[in-house]
């Protein structure tokens, strides 16, 4: 079924009627103009994305500085994370081939394997997109800042670790004394954004939730750099601040003051620069991991098939090579989604 | 050959000779409610087709009213609109703009896309190249019961209480997003969007099937230089469906989000109320770059079946070869290319480069080219033939009509330096529901007329046909003739109420008011006249006296299958095809028509 001619047909026989013109049969060609609709659906978004981005004049967000930690290991590692994703779902790309080359020889256990390998390849990348997404949406841990000036500029650096949280004042659910190791960081975030922060270079004060007031232990942080992303009074695009001028900076802003903070990414605000950005970001990459999701479906159903020998009885294994086709597709799509979104 | 396509093929025939045989009694649901039956199909698009041509009609008749006699009461308006919408007889502004745009949509949408491509593509391309049926039964089946689900809930969203959608057929944001601007930017629009999306779904797996079908299955011998010009058309039909609707697809998506998820994609720093909204940064242009990109191909998705349905009743009426079938060919293709890089000319107000304005002006003038020859190929058919003035050739060669006075004023609005004198005035109004309403129109009748013996077995009444097409091509052109002058006086569409434009220039005023009265007079009758059609249609699907197997004498395929439908189209073999169906008044020939199935005479040259 590999539309391979056995021997050269002339093209008037070809289009003479009677038979298929490109020998292949309907189904499979109905897959392949599904895909070039779909690929138009694709290309309205991101035409989209890319004449919003061109009429922006705030800066873009950078690959780079929004994408850089990976799971278990933190920060500091541009791009990795979703360079490996995107690895893995092209090797599914390979697995599906393998599949579907599998399918050729009516090796039904090839065929089983290969699925199998290439759902696995799904799920991996669908489970990364959720991951990717919620790191987005927290956010690094320093924020994005607005400082004196009115400029506004992110943080790069290493934040110093949140030991605990001394209660010295109580409040409706802490007593004093208390120490406080749970949910830290959120807790902080919150405290940081309601201005219930003071002090914060050294740790500080923070006011809780319940009202307590406690003793905040933290690790000094390191190599504290702002890089500037929306100019002020003082403060051109992509100046950088650095160490001890940028530490000060930073709990100059937060000190005591509210909403001085953005962190992580919605559809209200984004952190890591114009608000766009984090829209289309969403929908896109939701919409592609919406069809990455049901072509792992998909495959399921597929493999269903193939394990109740419904493609063996058949004679020819073409579903497997119809998925096939919508498989590469959804991986190609992600070779755009990704350059667009991660790359330039 | 590759097993590939054997397999299809084999697979194809023999589930068709399967039920030519009659071996399985149909029931009742399976054979008129959820028919795998292309031609069962075909008819369901019709006559859904053809109630919400009416609904939109009936809308049509009364925003005219309004227009007509602005602020005074009627009758008609409170019985059809109640006091919430039409208090004490006079239609409210909220309702006017809701009713021009469900008008819009359903004839666009419901009536000329899946109405004319719907029903005749269904009809015709299994019946014209010889196959048994649609390649795919089952999703041709799934497309028109998501068109039907889709005209329940556009059919829907006219009652809720907020009201229809209010932002006009191409519901351009802000206006569509925003509920405080428009009470009809609320639930009606949201059902506009679900409708919309799933019409489009249902477009798409028609299309898919169009194309396939097309490639796939031509029985032996039809050769893509052997086609009917309506198989033709519809393939191409098909093709700019599948390119074009997904682009509308994600526009309405990033619509949806800003309307539902508070995104900003199309809004930037909106006042309303005094009030600054918190969106920012989206573009509303942007908008419109994705809508007429699906919007202008739509035009010709609208128009290109009517003139596939056109060619061949006029080449078969006027018992002469289509004049110019290659070149037809060729202009059909051509004006499938270039529906894809004109869009910017319904955008050259929006603040464009001119520069950019003009390279549209050059693309959209380019259009006129393939127009032109199609133009002259209809008349160079109709030169010096035998006419036979059946009712479906008259409503053809009325589309020729049409066609040529809306083509005319097409010319000027693709000029930009001449669109932005007239850009969203009645002039625009008349030049498309001329050259794309009306001529559409015209072939689907013209469809309706020459192949009802292939839908029901029966002959539709001729005097009933003569007298609708009258009243028909009267009642248009005295509905949009009129609309020119509206335009070029400065009236801009939309409006509720033009009254007001004698305060400040009397004549003008006292002008447009009086058009407007005779347009909607035309529009009443016009209206009235298609109770004929109506008439004639129903009662000759019940009465109408039996057709024979080829009232028209014409050579393409469909009129070599059996009156009485069965289900494979063909009971015996698939005939095959020796000639192209164009063989009419062949010098030597015995008849003046050669069906395509009969092979070359001996030292019979093919055309």
């Amino acid at each position: 079924m590999s539309g391979h001619a056995t021997k050269e047909i002339d093209s008037a026989t070809l289009w003479g009627g009677k038979i298929s013109p490109f020998s292949t049969s309907y189904g499979k060609l109905m897959m392949w103009f599904f895909l070039v609709s779909d690929a138009l659906t694709f290309g309205g978004l991101l035409i989209a994305y890319g004449f919003t981005r061109f009429n922006t004049l705030d800066a873009w967000p950078i690959g780079e500085e929004t994408f850089n930690s990976m799971p278990f290991l933190g920060h500091g590692y541009p791009l990795l994370y979703v360079a490996l994703m995107t690895f893995i779902l092209i090797v599914s790309s390979v697995t599906m081939v393998l599949a579907v080359e599998a399918g050729h020889r009516m090796d039904k256990k090839g065929v089983v394997k290969w699925m199998i390998a290439t759902i696995i390849g799904g799920f991996f990348f669908v489970g990364s997109q959720a991951w990717e997404w919620s790191h987005f949406i927290h956010g690094s841990e320093f924020g994005k800042v607005e400082l004196a000036d009115g400029s506004q500029a992110i943080v790069h650096g290493k934040f110093g670790e949140l030991k605990n949280f001394t209660v010295t004042e109580a409040g409706k659910h802490y007593r004093k004394g208390d120490v406080i190791t749970e949910d830290l960081r959120h807790q902080y975030q919150h405290a940081v954004v309601e201005g219930k922060v003071i002090g914060g270079a050294n740790g500080g004060v923070i006011t809780l939730h319940d009202g307590s007031i406690a003793k905040v232990n933290k690790a000094k942080d390191e190599h504290m750099k702002l890089i500037i992303k929306v100019k002020g009074a003082k403060y051109k695009l992509q100046d950088v601040i650095e160490n001890e001028e940028a530490s000060r900076m930073y709990y100059e802003a937060i000190d005591g003051h509210a909403h001085k903070v953005i962190y992580g990414a919605n559809l209200k605000e984004n952190e890591y620069g114009t608000q766009q950005y984090a829209q289309f970001f969403f929908f896109i990459t939701g919409f592609h991991g919406f069809h990455v999701f049901s072509g792992v479906c998909i495959n399921i159903i597929i493999l269903m098939g193939v394990l109740r020998g419904v493609y063996h009885k058949r004679g020819h294994y073409e579903m497997v090579e119809k998925t096939g086709l919508y498989w590469h597709f959804v991986d190609l799509v992600w070779v755009f989604v990704f350059t667009f979104f991660y790359l330039v | 050959m590759s097993a590939a396509a054997h397999v299809a093929h084999g697979s194809h025939d023999s589930h068709g000779h399967h039920d030519a045989h009659g071996h399985h009694e149909e029931s009742f649901i399976s054979k008129y409610i959820f028919s795998q039956d292309h031609k069962m199909i075909g008819k369901q698009f019709l006559l859904t087709a053809v109630f919400m041509g009416i609904v939109a009609m009936l809308l049509s008749i009364l925003f005219r009213i309004q227009l007509a006699w602005p602020g005074e009461s009627s009758d008609f308006l409170s019985f059809f609109l109640g006091e919430t919408w039409a208090p004490g007889g006079i239609l409210k502004e909220d309702m006017y703009l809701g009713l021009v745009t469900i008008h819009g949509t359903i004839m666009v949408f419901f009536l000329l896309t899946g109405g004319l491509s719907g029903t005749f593509s269904n009809l015709l391309i299994p019946l014209q190249i010889g196959a048994r049926d649609m390649a795919s039964g089952f999703l041709n089946m799934l497309s028109y019961w998501f068109f039907f689900i889709s005209s329940i809930i556009m059919l829907v969203s006219m009652f809720v209480e907020s009201g229809p959608a209010m932002a006009g057929w191409t519901i351009y944001p802000p206006l569509s997003v925003l509920p405080q601007a428009v009470s009809g930017s609320g639930l009606g629009m949201t059902l506009w969007l679900v409708s919309m999306t799933l019409f489009v779904v249902s477009s798409l797996m028609g299309s898919l099937n169009y194309i396939v079908t097309v490639l796939n299955l031509r029985t032996k011998g039809m050769s893509m230089t052997r086609m009917p010009l309506t198989i033709w058309a519809f393939f191409v039909t098909a093709i700019l469906g599948v390119l074009s609707f997904p682009v509308l697809f994600s526009a309405v998506l990033l619509l949806m989000m800003d309307r539902l998820m508070g995104t900003s994609f199309y809004l930037s720093d909106i006042i309303v109320g005094g009030e600054m909204l918190a969106n920012h940064g989206g573009s509303p242009i942007l908008y419109q770059h994705l809508f007429w990109f699906l919007g202008h191909p739509e035009v010709y998705i609208v128009l290109l079946p009517a003139l596939g349905l056109s060619s061949e009743i006029i080449s078969t009426n006027s018992r002469k070869p289509i004049f110019g079938y290659r070149a037809m060919i060729g202009s059909i293709l051509a004006i499938g290319f270039l529906s894809f890089i004109v869009w910017g000319h319904h955008m050259f107000v929006t603040g464009m480069n001119p520069f950019l304005g003009s390279v549209f002006v050059f693309t959209t003038l380019l259009i006129a080219i393939p127009s032109a020859v199609k133009v002259f190929n209809y008349l160079t058919t109709l030169w010096k033939g035998s006419i036979v003035l059946t009712p479906g050739m008259m409503f053809a060669v009325g589309l020729v009509s049409t066609f040529i006075t809306g083509g005319v004023t097409g010319i000027i609005l693709a000029d930009s330096a001449l669109d932005i004198n007239v850009h969203d005035t009645y002039f625009v109004v008349a030049h498309f529901h001329i050259v794309m309403g009306m001529s559409a129109v015209f072939g689907m009748f013209a469809g309706v007329y020459h192949w009802f013996p292939k839908m029901y077995g029966r002959m539709m009444n001729l005097r009933l046909g003569y007298a609708h097409f009258w009243i028909t091509i009267v009642g248009a052109y005295g509905v949009f003739f009129p609309m020119h002058f509206v335009g070029l006086a400065g009236a801009p569409r939309r409006y509720y109420d033009y009254s007001v434009y004698g305060e400040f220039d009397s004549p003008t005023g006292d002008m447009m008011l009086d058009l407007n009265v005779i347009i909607t007079i035309f529009a009443i009758i016009a209206a009235i006249g298609q109770g004929l059609f109506l008439f004639n249609f129903f009662y000759s699907i019940f009465r109408g006296p039996k057709a024979v197997q080829n009232p028209w004498k014409g050579n393409s395929l469909e009129w070599t299958t059996p009156v009485e439908h069965v289900h494979g189209n063909w009971p015996g073999e698939l005939p095959t095809v020796h000639r192209w169906p164009y063989d009419y008044s062949k010098p030597g020939a015995s008849e003046d028509y050669i069906p395509q199935t009969v092979p070359l005479a001996e030292g019979e040259e093919e055309h």
